[in-house]
């Protein structure tokens, strides 16, 4: 295994490290450790993503709730009063929302990582640091967003007399943490195509789009028979969903199955990302 | 590459041991390919594959078009040591320092370095024009790979430094080009490494900034810090470093003292253009040189005027793009310096080739006879360099016998003007009674 990184043993004083550098070729270790030690680089772009989100915008944070609310209007207009999509008894709007709040996370998530390499093109040819903080606090820094609009879906529970489940306190930061593995899994892949094809940013927008409807935002996981409903959790997306709507509408029973299913597709998506990321990693510098 | 290696020895701060860089053209990874070339290429490659199966032999790969930027690059640094690194543009200057600081991958050998790198070459790296300067402080800092309780030290020292105290609240897009400059130089210059990294080309600006940072250097060099300058101004690199190195087409052809260096890489071929290949440009924009070309027609009485003229290709529209001319004599003292901000030579650049013609009339009426040598460059706002092009033309002044004494006027021996003094006796002679 051969890379960058610090040839301890040798003996030096802390600030006369030797680094070794040479080669890299093949499959890299993902060096987590040297990724803590940059903790703070990883900090500050979360930080100036934010910051600079909602300065530049008029509105401001506020985006942050109007996106998703919007959104649910529309959907509420045509899928549920015009279309008649059926929510499972459940008010159509709140149940869009409580689908669109992680989804609209993921998908930020997973368009902000492919694009992170790009965005931070300059940085990138200019200094060193490990390559994969960019496509991380690109898609962290969709946590913010993700919380504001929460507020948006506890009014509304409250407007709708909803109360969740006990087991919420588990299951919402459970699957959230989902949500951001497959995002993570996804913009690694895409982060590191984009940079060295500029097709993958014409793609992005597609896939969103195709999976969005392959998860169940606009419509209920009861429209599929068993045991297509299982397989459906190969989208770790679906769990994702469903996991907000049983804890917090108390719609259906937790699929322990399923959810075992999406675990270990975003765990494949999530790891495979991370070695394809890194393995690619000589190439960004010259390629972008 | 030795699977163990020796400890260093303490007094080494840079080992280069046989580096190599090398870019594909057409190759595997390009720059902005796209999937359809990719794919292309996939099926070529296995066609070829196809086809060499039915020559029933296994030929090796075709070999790619490669460059290698850097080959075979071996030297040490010692502690405390300033080294010039000088050549021609293409040279492998920025390829070495880009590998030094680990922004880019050696493909052979490798490196060892003591201690943190810093690098001059990144002033301004990791701002955003909407935050602050207080904001962009910590932002820069933490790329450039300072913990935020260094930050928190430096912070007033950083602001004094680049003076922008009143402005530290205001986003960084309402500074002027030189505050932003001193601004992103500041928090460079506070990074404090063992190891500093300084490549002029790439930190231009205005005269006065350029001597700051060449003050700053000469600071760091002073508390015994290992440096590396890259620059084509030979008078800095004889005064600041104590020796050199000479790059050319990616090979280290000498290192040594200074002096030695420089007197061989100047007089290697003052007029040898080969190692020029045009158009040389700088993708990230989109813009470069196509041509250069000098001739000196005659005028009149004898006299010749210079003329230069210039193809800048653009592939876009780029506004303000200005043109920067210096002469230096072919031992490298400075002659003339003229950048964009003294001449106010800025043009906006349409897509395709731009001609420009720079000419000084008479310019054997105003140097000394001797060899020459331009360099030219083009800046974009006054805060990047384009494009660079070391030794870009070489003129030749013949001589001439200005004030009649069967003698010329030399540039080694008498300076490079030529200064048409005369002197006039006044008379009558007053005699003292």
């Amino acid at each position: 295994m051969s890379g960058y990184g610090v040839t301890r043993g040798l003996k030096a004083a802390p600030s006369e490290q030797i680094t070794l550098i040479q080669p890299m070729r093949g499959w890299l270790a993902l060096n987590l450790r040297e990724i803590w030690d940059y903790r703070e680089l990883l900090f500050f772009l979360v930080w100036r993503d934010i910051k600079v989100r909602y300065k530049q915008t008029l509105l401001g944070a506020s985006w942050a709730i109007l996106q998703p609310v919007f959104t649910m209007v529309v959907f509420s207009v045509f899928f549920g009063r015009l279309a008649k999509i059926p929510s499972d008894g459940i008010p159509y709007p709140i149940f869009s929302y409580t689908g669109l709040l992680p989804w609209t996370f993921f998908a930020a998530g997973l368009a902000n990582g492919a694009n992170s390499l790009v965005r931070d093109s300059i940085l990138v040819k200019r200094v060193y640091f490990p390559r994969l903080i960019p496509p991380v606090s690109a898609v962290v820094g969709g946590l913010p967003d993700f919380f504001l609009a929460f507020l948006v879906l506890v009014a509304m529970m409250i407007y709708y007399g909803l109360f969740p489940t006990l087991a919420s306190v588990v299951w919402l930061p459970a699957c959230l943490l989902l949500a951001l593995m497959t995002a993570m899994g996804v913009g690694l892949w895409l982060a590191a195509l984009n940079a060295l094809y500029r097709d993958i940013r014409y793609i992005v927008p597609f896939l969103t789009q195709f999976w969005m409807y392959a998860t169940p935002v606009v419509y209920p996981s009861s429209l599929l028979e068993e045991p297509w409903r299982t397989l459906y959790g190969l989208n770790p997306m679906v769990s994702v969903v469903e996991g907000f709507r049983w804890s917090l509408l108390r719609q259906s029973q937790p699929r322990l199955s399923m959810f075992a299913l999406s675990l270990v597709t975003a765990l494949i998506l999530l790891v495979t990302g991370a070695f394809f990321f890194r393995r690619m990693e000589p190439h960004y510098a010259d390629a972008l | 590459m030795p699977a163990t290696f020796t400890p260093l020895d303490s007094n080494i701060a840079i080992e280069a041991v046989g580096l190599g860089k090398k870019y594909r053209i057409g190759g595997v990874i390009d720059r902005h390919r796209t999937l359809r070339d990719s794919l292309g290429g996939l099926l070529k490659r296995q066609a070829r594959a196809l086809r060499s199966l039915g020559n029933g032999a296994r030929r090796a790969s075709q070999p790619e078009n490669v460059i290698w930027a850097l080959r075979d690059v071996s030297f040490t640094v010692q502690r405390g040591e300033v080294l010039g690194v000088i050549g021609r543009n293409g040279a492998g200057k920025s390829t070495l320092l880009k590998v030094l600081t680990r922004i880019t991958t050696p493909d052979e050998g490798y490196a060892r370095i003591r201690g943190r790198v810093g690098s001059l070459l990144e002033v301004g790296t990791g701002f955003h024009l909407e935050l602050t300067g207080r904001e962009n402080i910590y932002l820069s800092g933490a790329v450039l790979g300072m913990r935020r309780e260094e930050i928190d030290r430096k912070f007033d020292e950083i602001v004094q430094f680049a003076g922008v105290e009143r402005f530290i609240d205001t986003p960084v897009k309402r500074y002027s080009s030189g505050m932003y400059l001193r601004l992103g130089f500041s928090v460079a210059a506070h990074l404090d490494p063992e190891i500093l990294l300084v490549d002029e080309v790439l930190a231009v600006g205005d005269a006065e900034f350029q001597k700051k940072c060449l003050g700053k250097m000469s600071d760091v060099a002073g508390q015994g810090r290992t440096v590396l300058f890259v620059s084509h101004n030979m008078d800095a690199v004889r005064q600041l470093c104590h020796s050199a190195l000479w790059l050319e087409r990616g090979h280290l052809l000498q290192i040594g003292p200074t002096a030695d260096v420089i007197q061989a890489y100047l007089a290697d071929t003052a007029q040898d253009r080969a190692g020029v290949a045009f158009p040389i440009m700088n993708e990230q924009y989109g813009i470069g040189l196509n041509d250069v070309r000098l001739t000196l027609s005659p005028a009149e009485q004898g006299a010749h005027d210079l003329r230069l003229s210039l193809e800048v290709l653009a592939r876009q529209a780029i506004p303000r793009v200005g043109i920067g001319f210096e002469l230096l004599t072919n031992m490298g003292a400075r002659v003339a310096y003229l950048d964009e901000r003294l001449t106010n030579f800025i043009f906006d650049m349409q897509p395709g080739i731009n001609r420009f013609e720079l000419e000084c009339p008479a310019i054997d009426r105003l140097l000394a006879a001797g060899d020459y040598v331009i360099n030219l460059w083009l800046t974009m706002a006054n805060i990047d360099a384009l494009v660079a092009l070391d030794r870009a033309a070489a003129l030749r002044i013949p001589g001439t016998d200005l004030y009649g004494s069967g003698l010329y006027v030399d540039v080694h021996k008498h300076g490079p003007v030529l200064l048409p003094l005369r002197v006039r006796r006044l008379e009558p002679a007053l005699l003292e009674e």
